[in-house]
């Protein structure tokens, strides 16, 4: 990523409504054919971010380039960027097939190319023989995949999309996530993605780069951003997981609240520091009352809800003083306990992170 | 009101209980067409179908029941007098100045290719077209401006629009005469010490803006009794008009199609072309016919504010109808009037009836 000229370069972009910071100072550096996904609660700054990028807004602050060239103050159709609009906003009064070839008449296209490789885009996207349409025709389904070929068309250096599937079912949802990933593939253009899903972004990106506040808290590898979340917020924005407080008591070892002792990662926290002990439901284990195998961290508590979801189970312990879930898959050998009955809840030490904030 | 006892003779096919097509409409005040169904058809129909008939034929009345004093409102001071008005233009004026209303002729109409007859019509055409569309000049921009506002900025720039109709419209005009007239704040060639026409006052702005302002404007007259002032009091008393259809047609469009046309490299001149202005087209035909239709009717401006060098056609019909005392040639002339309206608002609804 250092050699190669990063798709997009953001340097200290900053944006500032009134008196509110949307966006604080944001570095970031996107690789070329990239599926990067900024993530985060709504409001955190990752559509301002995108639309900094469109050119939908200009930054306060800070530089943006797009292949090395700076573009913060090139209007929208100045920069070699498409974006797939939240709304799709397709053109209401042309048919698919206009819509389509709509940039590329922007771009002084001949009409009968740019008619030909609209058809092309449309057909990429499978809305063939939809081309005659008018959008109000269309499901949001389709909706989305003329708006996605709309961009594509163009060959944009980077597309945008703004939480593209956030108005679509969640089958429709999962089909076009995998669909949207295979077509990132075939045409290689670099993505970036906003959205406010964890799931979404964990399944489809390269890369995800999680927001809050304005802030950009990390960025990494699904598996990065999941396993070793930087701070509590991303803990627990990304899937599912227990918080076990505490303060750091020497190193390789953190005091929970209950004055329980286990052992952990603590590196880069000094000794003395508060702490969360981050333990994903799934890497747990449920034992019987000290059935926890030696050398494992564990904790006491009782049994109090289990909740059933298909496909997993999730045992919900009461600790003293908080609950923690244990998730079980839902195997034939599946050991359910009574609920109210004494168990242990024991992790890999490795497969626990320790958070700070 | 018994409409059933009224039509009950009426055929209706009672395979379908669907109700004939040549159920006679009774004279003048017919209620919209309900079902209406026969004695015997409602014994042999089902109980369901027959309940479900007699509950929308209720409705059928009763929305006519509320809509019958418009309808007789309409009916008596609207519908009666354009009849009149219509058969006197096809009589004559007699020798007193009264008018026969025997022996029809087409005579006035006749009258209507008469040179003077076809400058008037001409010109009021003319400067109702270059009203409406200096209306829309101005019109587009702020209802664009206005419809992208918060919503607290819009409501009081829409109170600042409709603040001119709160004073009275002849008033108003008489305003833009004082305004005008050479001795008042336009320009003051008599007294070279006054100093607050609008001349004046261009002719007083700082240095650096005097570039935009030509010599001549020093020496200009005053546009008061001429073309240009009846155009400038009919846009001034007729923007509103523009502007309250524009927004709300505007006020409609998702802004984002905007932005996405930006982000697919139309420039913004591009934008209000493909985009903007197509989906805006309601609210620019209804402006535009709402400016149009009135200003070429136009009586009381062009009055105030055009002298009488330059009559127009509803000073003319006033004319006929006043001075000349040639009723039926003032009756042809209004119904010539009516008649491009007409066809001005055909435009409007075939417009309307299209969906975007």
């Amino acid at each position: 990523m250092s050699d190669a000229l990063a798709a997009v370069t953001l340097g200290g972009l900053t944006k500032r409504f009134d008196d509110v910071t949307a966006v604080d100072h944001v570095d970031l550096e996107i690789a070329d054919g990239e599926f990067f996904a900024l993530l985060g609660p709504s409001g955190c700054g990752k559509t301002t971010t995108l639309r900094m990028i469109a050119g939908l807004e200009f930054p306060t602050e800070g530089s943006l380039q797009i292949f090395g060239d700076e573009v913060g103050t090139l209007p929208p159709n100045k920069r070699p960027v498409n974006t797939v609009f939240q709304s799709y906003a397709l053109f209401p009064h042309m048919s698919v097939l206009q819509n389509v070839a709509f940039g590329l008449r922007m771009q002084k296209v001949s009409k009968p190319e740019a008619m030909g490789r609209a058809q092309e885009a449309i057909g990429l996207v499978r809305m063939d023989s939809m081309e005659n349409r008018r959008p109000d025709q269309l499901s949001g389904g389709q909706q989305q995949r003329v708006a996605l070929a709309r961009a594509l068309v163009n060959s944009p250096k980077v597309l945008l999309l703004d939480e593209p599937l956030g108005a679509l079912d969640l089958k429709l949802r999962q089909e076009m996530q995998r669909e949207l990933k295979t077509l990132q593939r075939e045409v290689g253009i670099t993505f970036v993605f906003v959205t406010h899903d964890q799931a979404e972004a964990l399944t489809m990106s390269d890369r995800i780069g999680v927001m809050n506040e304005g802030e950009l808290l990390q960025v990494g590898t699904p598996e990065e951003i999941y396993e070793r979340p930087v701070n509590r917020f991303v803990a627990d924005f990304i899937g599912q997981t227990n918080l076990l407080d505490g303060t750091v008591e020497a190193t390789g070892t953190v005091c929970l609240s209950n004055g329980a002792r286990v052992g952990v990662d603590t590196e880069g926290v000094a000794v003395g520091g508060a702490v969360a002990i981050s333990v994903r439901p799934e890497r747990a284990t449920l034992h019987g009352r000290g059935g926890a195998p030696p050398g494992r961290p564990s904790v006491d508590g009782r049994l109090e809800q289990i909740t059933y979801l298909g496909n997993a189970l999730v045992f919900t312990v009461a600790l003293d003083w908080m609950s923690l879930d244990v998730r079980v898959e839902n195997q034939a050998d599946l050991d359910v306990r009574e609920i109210g009955s004494e168990v242990s809840v024991s992790w890999d030490a490795d497969a626990a992170s320790v958070v700070q904030e | 009101m018994g409409c059933g006892r009224r039509l009950g003779g009426a055929g209706v096919s009672e395979e379908n209980g669907e109700p004939d097509g040549d159920v006679e409409p009774a004279e003048g005040l017919d209620p919209p067409q309900g079902d209406l169904t026969t004695t015997e058809s409602v014994l042999t129909a089902e109980a369901t179908p027959r309940f479900e008939r007699a509950a929308r034929r209720a409705d059928a009345w009763r929305g006519f029941f509320f809509a019958a004093p418009t309808y007789l409102y309409m009916l008596i001071f609207f519908v009666a007098p354009l009849g009149i008005v219509t058969m006197y233009s096809f009589a004559t004026r007699n020798r007193t100045g009264g008018t026969d209303l025997e022996g029809w002729n087409l005579a006035s109409y006749a009258r209507l290719d008469e040179p003077i007859v076809r400058t008037i019509v001409f010109r009021s055409l003319w400067l109702a077209v270059v009203t409406t569309v200096i209306c829309l000049l101005i019109a587009y921009p702020f209802a664009y401006f206005m419809a992208t506002r918060t919503p607290r900025v819009r409501n009081l720039m829409l109170v600042f629009v409709m603040i001119p109709f709160w004073t009275n419209f002849l008033v108003r005009n008489y305003a833009w005469r004082v305004i005008l007239e050479n001795d008042g704040i336009w320009n003051d060639t008599a007294e070279a010490t006054q100093t607050d026409t609008v001349v004046d006052w261009l002719l007083d702005l700082p240095h650096w803006m005097q570039w935009a302002i030509p010599d001549w404007i020093e020496n200009l007259p005053s546009p008061l009794f001429s073309e240009v002032g009846i155009v400038l009091g009919l846009v001034y008393g007729f923007l509103p008009f523009m502007i309250l259809p524009l927004y709300a047609s505007i006020e409609r469009i998702d802004l984002s199609l905007v932005e996405a046309s930006r982000d697919l490299y139309a420039s913004g001149r591009q934008t209000l072309r493909r985009v903007l202005i197509p989906l805006s087209k309601p609210g620019i035909v209804a402006g535009s016919i709402l400016v149009f239709v009135p200003s070429l009717g136009a009586y009381v401006t062009p009055q105030i504010l055009g002298g009488d060098k330059e009559t127009l056609l509803g000073s003319y019909i006033v004319v006929q109808f006043l001075t000349a005392r040639n009723w039926p040639f003032g009756a042809a002339l209004s119904v010539v009037l009516l008649g491009i309206m007409l066809i001005a608002t055909q435009i409007y609804f075939r417009n309307e009836g299209r969906t975007l």
